[in-house]
């Protein structure tokens, strides 16, 4: 069997299709998250730059800018965290599956 | 109306403002600098580190015969290590002077700016680096000319690659020069010199293997330096975080104000054109694209990218940390300014002095030997990214057609290696008196729209052929490259025109548009038998995308 025949049973298999869909929805909702959180930080920045600043509690300098600039930092790495878990588990057993199904 | 628009303005100011200045400052070390007494402990510290890497140097030499060992290290590296190998690529020494520095002057400021380099890290990794691990071999342009002419697409990925690493090598060995002449008291010819000598070692004997643990080890020294003193800053307050910023608001010049974001509102072009640069440069950077190659398979790619971004993310909390640090015990201090209550050596030295301040001579000296080799951890990159383009993408496939022996072809590499360390060394001694602000601003737009626009639509978009990539792809360098030398940056600051041809500093939104409707002007009009042949592959390109099947480590078991 050619690898091209090989690549055509994969794509035909509804497994592959249904896979390819599964993750292309999670990939882009992550994305779009990332984004949405980066840029709603930057437009707090840009039309309320006072809100930031606001402290948390009167009697304490510390602000709503610290924990929210941090917690970005932290998200990039939990939702990195969280693609890594489910493509590197699920994902990719159902990629071997696929695999198996065509031979592989 | 008036409302709205002045709106939009400020939104975009915003984002120009968190990105601006760390794009200066993160990657050169600009401006007059003045030669500090040498540093004996820091010079005896960054020896022992060039033994050390020397050392792995001999060692990877052994295990770098074959070209796929010389680029990706054998495909042997782990996700962990890989990821800390990232980190040591994208943590620059100025970078962690720059960014500290922006908190120690601005406070919360220098937060918004880190942030702006960490969010591009997610979306390579959501979008790309699977895909890149299943497709490519060697380097980028594996994937960018998988089912598209290889001659042609080849040819402008390695020309921009070169010009990408051309610039940030420059931007790289006049930051270092000048580093280190503030650092070590070194001249800055020694300096620039021994950067490139070290860099051409490296890169020429231990190929990827010795580059990736040069650059691990950075990572290490620079990340437990940092947590240091962090730590110590930390615990001057008693570990009570508030404590810190109460302490930090009451002796800072701007008081309260650092700690939120103060308004520098810029036009709102140059912000989104840099915001772009940013995100999509760096998922076009060839240096940082390679190290995808040096991992077995994409469950390993994909760990590479948690972990670096672990890492990154970590070590910009650390250096706002470290910035609010320095505002206690550097800012306080007299013995750290001059007369004029400035600074010595400048405001990028607050981490340094910081240094001297939690862990005395013997810790400084520590710290200037690990930014001296986080720039040979940096550079290192650069030339082997370098190499690959002309050896494996020039040579191999534009010039002998794919048909060449491994033996000639190392050769090639080689003597790539040694002429790109020749010309880097050369560059930075004509260029240390030159303003070099532009160049790693340039380089990221040249990735974001060259390198970016091709991957990314030969990963994602069927319809894509060899005619509209070539052609969209020549746009963007084209675009980016004229608009450059047309900007500010260059026309006003570096050739010293009254006013500017084009008004915005950064031209990657312009540049981008070129490419990305120039691909899908060119070929969606491509009708000929070719293109059609192309567009017929993509299925399978995306079966092996999707599953690995047929990936490089793959085939060669």
């Amino acid at each position: 069997m050619s690898s091209d025949e090989v690549y055509r049973r994969i794509y035909d298999n509804p497994k592959f299709q249904t896979l390819v869909k599964k993750r292309g929805r999670f990939a882009w909702t992550l994305s779009a998250l990332m984004l949405l959180a980066y840029y709603g930080f930057v437009c707090l920045i840009a039309f309320d730059p006072k809100l930031l600043g606001t402290r948390i509690q009167p009697d304490a300098v510390l602000t709503w800018g610290i924990p929210g600039g941090i917690g970005l930092i932290l998200l990039c790495f939990i939702l990195t965290g969280i693609y890594v878990q489910r493509a590197n588990g699920e994902f990719d057993r159902e990629v071997r599956q696929i695999l198996e199904e065509a031979g592989q | 109306m008036k409302g709205f628009s002045f709106s939009w303005r400020a939104l975009f100011g915003a984002a120009l403002i968190s990105a601006v200045p760390a794009m200066v400052l993160a990657d050169s070390v600009n401006g007059e600098v003045h030669k500090q007494a040498t540093n004996y402990i820091a010079i005896g510290m960054f020896l022992a580190f060039i033994v050390l890497t020397l050392g792995i140097t001999k060692w990877a030499s052994a295990r770098s015969a074959s070209t796929k060992d010389y680029y990706t290290a054998g495909g042997k590296i782990t996700g962990f290590q890989n990821g800390l190998a990232i980190a040591g690529d994208y943590m620059s020494a100025a970078s962690f002077l720059g960014i500290s520095a922006q908190v120690f002057t601005s406070g919360f400021d220098g937060l918004i700016y880190s942030i702006g380099f960490l969010v591009g890290w997610p979306i390579i990794l959501f979008l790309m680096a699977e895909r890149l691990r299943n497709l490519g071999k060697f380097t980028f342009s594996d994937v960018a000319s998988y089912r598209l002419g290889q001659k042609p697409i080849r040819f402008l990925s390695a020309l921009s690659s070169l010009t990408v690493v051309a610039f940030y090598l420059i931007a790289q060995m006049v930051g270092a020069g000048k580093l280190i002449q503030l650092l070590f008291g070194l001249d800055y010819l020694i300096a620039v010199v021994l950067v490139g000598v070290l860099m051409v070692l490296y890169v020429l004997f231990g190929g990827m293997l010795a580059t990736t643990w040069v650059q691990i080890i950075k990572a290490v020294l620079l990340l437990s330096g940092a947590t240091f003193m962090a730590v110590m800053v930390l615990k001057s307050v008693n570990f009570d975080f508030s404590a810190l910023f109460e302490k930090a608001v009451e002796v800072h010049p701007k008081g309260d104000a650092i700690m939120g974001p103060g308004v520098l509102i810029s036009d709102p072009i140059s912000a989104i054109s840099l915001g772009l640069a940013l995100m999509f440069g760096t998922a076009g950077l060839p240096h940082i694209l390679m190290r995808f190659f040096t991992v077995s398979d994409a469950k390993e790619a994909r760990k590479s990218v948690f972990y670096a971004t672990g890492f990154i993310g970590y070590f910009y909390i650390l250096t706002f940390v470290i910035g609010f640090g320095a505002i206690l015990l550097v800012g306080t201090n007299p013995a750290f300014k001059d007369a004029a209550g400035e600074l010595l050596g400048g405001s990028n030295m607050a981490a340094v002095h910081l240094a001297k301040a939690v862990g005395g001579d013997f810790f400084l000296g520590f710290i200037s030997a690990v930014a001296f080799a986080t720039i040979l951890a940096v550079v290192a990159g650069l030339a082997l990214a370098g190499a690959s383009a002309v050896a494996l993408d020039l040579y191999t496939h534009v010039l002998r057609g794919g048909n060449v022996n491994e033996k000639a072809q190392m050769a090639v590499s080689k003597g790539a290696v040694i002429v790109l360390g020749i010309v880097a060394i050369v560059l930075g001694i004509v260029f240390e008196k030159q303003n070099i602000a532009f160049m790693v601003g340039l380089a990221f737009s040249v990735a974001a729209a060259t390198n970016f626009p091709i991957l990314f639509l030969s990963m994602y978009w069927s319809k894509l052929t060899t005619r509209g990539a070539v052609i969209g792809g020549a746009m963007g360098l084209i675009t980016a490259l004229t608009l450059t030398v047309l900007s500010p940056t260059v026309w006003v600051d570096v050739l010293h025109h009254q006013a500017a041809i084009f008004p915005y500093k950064y031209p990657a939104l312009f540049a981008m548009i070129a490419a990305f409707v120039g691909i899908w002007l060119f070929s969606v009009t491509d009708t000929s038998a070719k293109a059609k042949a192309e567009r017929e592959k993509f299925f399978a390109q995306f079966v092996r995308s999707q599953t690995g099947l047929g990936a490089s480590e793959a085939v060669d078991h």
